[in-house]
């Protein structure tokens, strides 16, 4: 029965995706040669690749990292992408330790300055994760960079709770809302703008934090994404000790 | 210019020396740990080479995750390389 729901469902998100994929995009002019228009032979500009994104993203996305510009909003479905084999390497890593998992871990005591360190350094690791997955429309950083340090601090959270793991259904949770919103805001993007990952919001002021549209929220989503996903492989590595 | 290339050349023995000494050794915890300084000294390397995106994700996933995986396998297999 449940299974009956659920490809019904997807069915019928299949059948809706289809239809505005087959809406939203421009009949292609094959005459002119290759099926998309490359930057390299666009018809107003005699620039480079690297001297357009830099004359262009500021118009284009309102964000002033111009990585940033690329990596979400140009090159958008690849880090769709990237964020999938993350996801692809974290599952399949926690298939591979399930049995290794139960096997119970010698007890082993805490060591004295790393517990009360990492009372010291763990909230300033999680400020600045978060600040640079924030602001990564605006200073060098960004959803990858600030989970990777986010999890780092969960690295000093294991390293401190030796018999002990993190919780591991609420990682998972967030990683999978964390996930299911990037697709999401893309989806919205194929509603509202006819193409997927297409920025719908308002560009705002430049170089303010609520600015570039959609790129902070798509950042702010990876930001979780990775942070949950790179805490749940170290927790699966590390092993639950067992009384 | 002339510091920027002395640095470039310290910067790069840094990168060199522990990768090779962490092809070679026998004790593979040092191995891991020596290859986790020359993550470091890479990231320092970008941050030279005015990458800070880049040189933000090589210290946190390099120096810190990558060693922290490599630590747990040793763990549960073993320290010596046979």
């Amino acid at each position: 029965m449940r299974r009956a729901i659920a490809a019904i469902i997807s069915i019928t998100i299949f059948v809706i995706l289809t239809y505005f994929f087959m809406m939203g995009t421009a009949p292609i002019n094959y005459t002119t040669g290759g099926h998309y228009v490359n930057p390299i032979d666009h018809e107003h500009s005699n620039q480079s690749v690297p001297q357009q994104y830099l004359k262009d993203s500021k118009k284009d996305t309102g964000a002033s990292n111009v990585v940033t510009a690329i990596v979400v909003e140009y090159r958008g479905f690849d880090t769709l992408g990237e964020v999938t084999v993350l996801f692809t390497a974290a599952t399949g890593l926690a298939l591979l330790v399930e049995e290794l998992k139960r096997k119970s871990m010698p007890k082993e005591n805490p060591n004295f300055i790393v517990k009360i360190g990492s009372v010291v350094v763990l909230p300033f690791i999680v400020v600045v994760g978060t600040y640079i997955f924030i602001h990564g429309h605006l200073t060098p950083g960004g959803g990858f960079p600030g989970g990777a340090v986010i999890a780092s601090g969960f690295l000093l959270l294991l390293l401190v709770q030796t018999n002990k793991g993190l919780p591991e259904k609420k990682l998972s949770a967030t990683e999978s809302v964390a996930g299911m919103t990037y697709a999401l805001i893309g989806l919205l993007g194929l509603v509202l703008a006819n193409e997927f990952l297409q920025n719908y919001l308002p560009l705002g002021t430049f170089t303010y934090l609520f600015s570039a549209g959609i790129i902070p929220l798509i950042y702010v989503a990876i930001g979780f994404k990775v942070g949950s996903e790179l805490g749940g492989i170290l927790h699966n590595l590390k092993g639950v000790h067992e009384e | 210019m002339m510091i920027f290339t002395v640095i470039s050349w310290i910067l790069a023995v840094l990168v060199i020396a522990p990768a090779i000494y962490a092809v070679e050794s026998k004790d593979l915890l040092s191995a891991a740990i020596a290859a986790g300084f020359a993550d470091l000294a890479a990231a320092i390397l970008f941050l030279v080479l005015q990458a800070p995106d880049v040189a933000i994700t090589q210290a946190a996933i390099g120096a810190g995750i990558t060693l922290a995986v490599f630590v747990y396998a040793i763990r549960r297999t073993e320290r010596w390389e046979k």
